[in-house]
């Protein structure tokens, strides 16, 4: 097994590498870009289900024994975030190959996305088996250096402004990262996570505080949380379609996972934190506020991203093994629904020609299918019963419930976010899909890769959207077995003893 | 445990100056400034971790006694650091020249949907009455390169942001 933990990092990062050599051979790019993130679903799948089965899978690189080698854990909440991040890495990738084959053709070949693609893919895997703090930062830096080309390659004047902006507030967090991993070292002496959980407890509760907001700060721009998210809604709008839904789905939720993983397992507390309850009020009113003034399609989804971020704070800051498990099930409905949404944006600019909502109309008489397709996310992000954000929703609200009277009065805020969330898709969809139907305004960008304004779009788009709602809906069928396991994934992450001793290798 | 028994002052001093200066360089427009930041708030953090692994003047993985080396891990994990600030300084400045010959210039500029929604409610005389003189927004006014551009949504931009 310990071989199979390494593959969702080496595979990718071999995938870069072969395509980069045969960067004239677009086929090749393809076929080799689409293999490796289905093997690397797969073997997620078997990491998923061994890890539920016998207990966190450990791998130690270089055959160094845990706390001075670095450690590769793979337990129930990084095989489950891994294997549906790289579902959604794998339909994403799917959807930019027949974007580009209907734009360009067949032949046509990219020296850099594909690359790039598979070296974020290989950070995001990496971020999400490391069981090393330094690790994480070099996997923040490995997805994150792959989504700064990502977002400002064939730049234009908007998207270098966008390009400084993402760069400029991900560089500073990662230097951000770098000086709590110092403070960190400087006072335990390790920087292994499962020896952190131990030492962490013995030092003084003052300095524990200033390490834990420290990552808190870090993962808390890099999940955009307010008020750390003004990066977010000005830079996302701005990257393709297929980037922008890579990006929505996967990266903010990275941070999330290590911001669950080191808070839990670092910074344990017994009671719900006040602190964190305010951050998820916070976040995801102002996310569903925000959302409702905008005109911008990309940009009326990136708020509701970060509102929707606000609801997994609010299951991290009840702390209890049900609200946790319920924030790693809502980050895994959240990962595909948002990364659906976008990738349903991108083709309904494709066919209006802009992202103004004002500009649009009629889309549900000329394209019905998009409208279904646009339908059950928007459902589901919403929370609407059955879907996989009602699922969702509801674990997070039983365990708020359950936890006293902060989290009670919290997860009120949470049906009204909800609702809040419902009228902003409601307003896209009166704005898009009903009224009279509008001509497809020109593109307004030529010089961009991004073709807007036609009705040409490839089948397998679509297909690969269809596939990602089928994936959501995946999520609220298995509702039963999914719930249960990430309650016995709350279970660990509070316990942290399954951690620490698939790590170290003996009792705590 | 790894404790420190002292920390010597002059590195804390450095450092804390290292940091004030990055992050005030953080702040400026120009991405040039910004990259200088970058660079800044790099040696800041790699000194940090150096202060981390122990007291000076011994050298790394020497003999067999622990006590005599210093803790090799924080210079490992500085010269990874460095690496990978090295790598982002080189993309901050691909990214400063590609504005340079995009826009004209590196500054980093508003975000105009941002600032067209915010100004929605506002008084419509002061979006416009920017059209009339932009000012020069640039960090150096006595450069004869002016910040502003021509164009009307950006003027209102810059316009919005001079109102208090």
């Amino acid at each position: 097994m310990s071989t199979v933990i390494t593959l969702p990092v080496l595979l990718p990062m071999l995938g870069a590498a072969v395509t980069v050599v045969f960067a004239r051979s677009p086929v090749l790019q393809r076929v080799v870009g689409v293999v490796v993130l289905a093997v690397v679903a797969a073997l997620a799948g078997v990491l998923l289900v061994v890890a539920d089965g016998s207990g966190p899978v450990v791998a130690e690189l270089g055959g160094w024994a845990a706390p001075v080698g670095i450690a590769l854990v793979a337990d129930r909440l990084s095989a489950l975030l891994l294997l549906v991040s790289t579902l959604v890495t794998l339909a994403v990738l799917v959807y930019a190959i027949d974007q580009r084959i209907a734009d360009y053709g067949r032949g046509t070949a990219s020296t850099t996305f594909h690359p790039m693609y598979l070296m974020l893919s290989a950070g995001v895997s990496l971020a999400y088996l490391t069981g090393d703090l330094f690790t994480l930062f070099v996997a923040f830096e490995v997805m994150l250096t792959a989504s700064y080309v990502l977002i400002s390659r064939r730049t234009t004047a908007t998207r270098v402004r966008a390009g400084m902006t993402y760069v400029t507030v991900s560089l500073m967090s990662s230097l951000l990262f770098l000086t709590a991993i110092a403070m960190v070292y400087a006072a335990t002496g390790t920087v292994n996570l499962a020896d952190l959980a131990g030492r962490m407890d013995a030092l003084p509760a003052e300095l524990r505080t200033v390490l834990g907001l420290m990552l808190l700060v870090v993962f808390g721009i890099k999940a955009a949380i307010v008020p750390l998210h003004f990066w977010l809604p000005d830079s996302y709008p701005n990257a393709p379609g297929p980037v922008a839904a890579l990006f929505a789905g996967l990266l903010t939720k990275v941070g999330f996972y290590a911001m669950l993983r080191t808070q839990t397992l670092l910074f344990s507390r017994d009671e719900p934190w006040t602190l964190m309850l305010v951050l998820a009020v916070a976040t995801m009113l102002i996310g569903a506020l925000g959302a409702l003034a905008q005109n911008d399609l990309n940009r009326l989804l990136s708020f509701l991203l970060v509102s929707h971020i606000g609801f997994m704070l609010f299951g991290l800051a009840v702390f209890d093994a049900e609200s946790v498990g319920g924030a790693a099930l809502y980050a895994a409905h959240h990962i595909t629904v948002l990364a659906t949404l976008f990738l349903v944006s991108g083709l309904i600019t494709r066919r209006t020609g802009t992202v103004a909502l004002d500009q649009m109309g009629g889309l549900v008489g000329t394209a019905p299918g998009l409208a279904v397709l646009f339908v059950i996310p928007a459902l589901t992000l919403a929370g609407i019963p059955p879907t996989a954000g009602f699922v969702a929703k509801l674990a997070l609200l039983e365990a708020g419930v359950g936890a006293g009277s902060g989290p009670v009065a919290v997860a009120g805020v949470v049906i009204v976010a909800s609702l809040l969330t419902l009228v902003a898709l409601v307003r896209v969809w009166v704005r898009v899909f009903w009224g009279e139907p509008r001509p497809a305004l020109p593109d307004d960008d030529p010089d961009d890769e991004v073709v807007v304004g036609t009705a040409a779009t490839a089948a397998p788009m679509y297909a690969a959207t269809a596939g990602l709602v089928a994936v959501s809906l995946a999520i609220s069928v298995f509702a039963g077995p999914l719930t249960a396991m990430t309650d016995r994934a709350g279970v660990d992450l509070l316990d942290r003893g399954p951690y620490r001793v698939a790590v170290l290798g003996d009792a705590p | 445990m790894i404790i420190i028994p002292t920390i010597n002052l002059t590195m804390a001093a450095t450092i804390a100056v290292l940091y004030a200066v990055g992050f005030y360089l953080l702040l400026s427009r120009s991405l040039m400034r910004v990259l200088i930041g970058v660079v800044v708030l790099g040696h800041a953090s790699n000194l940090l971790l150096q202060l981390a692994g122990g007291p000076p003047a011994r050298p790394p993985i020497i003999g067999t006694d622990p006590a005599a080396m210093a803790d090799p891990l924080p210079q490992a994990l500085a010269l990874t650091a460095i690496v990978i600030t090295f790598a982002l300084t080189t993309f901050l400045l691909a990214l400063g020249y590609r504005s340079f010959v995009l826009v004209g210039h590196d500054e980093v500029q508003d975000d105009v949907e941002d600032r067209r929604i915010g100004g929605q409610k506002a008084d419509p005389v002061a979006l416009e009455s920017a059209d009339d003189d932009p000012p020069d927004d640039s960090d150096d006014p006595s450069s004869d390169r002016i910040a502003s551009t021509d164009d009307d949504v950006e003027a209102a931009a810059t316009g919005e942001r001079e109102r208090p």
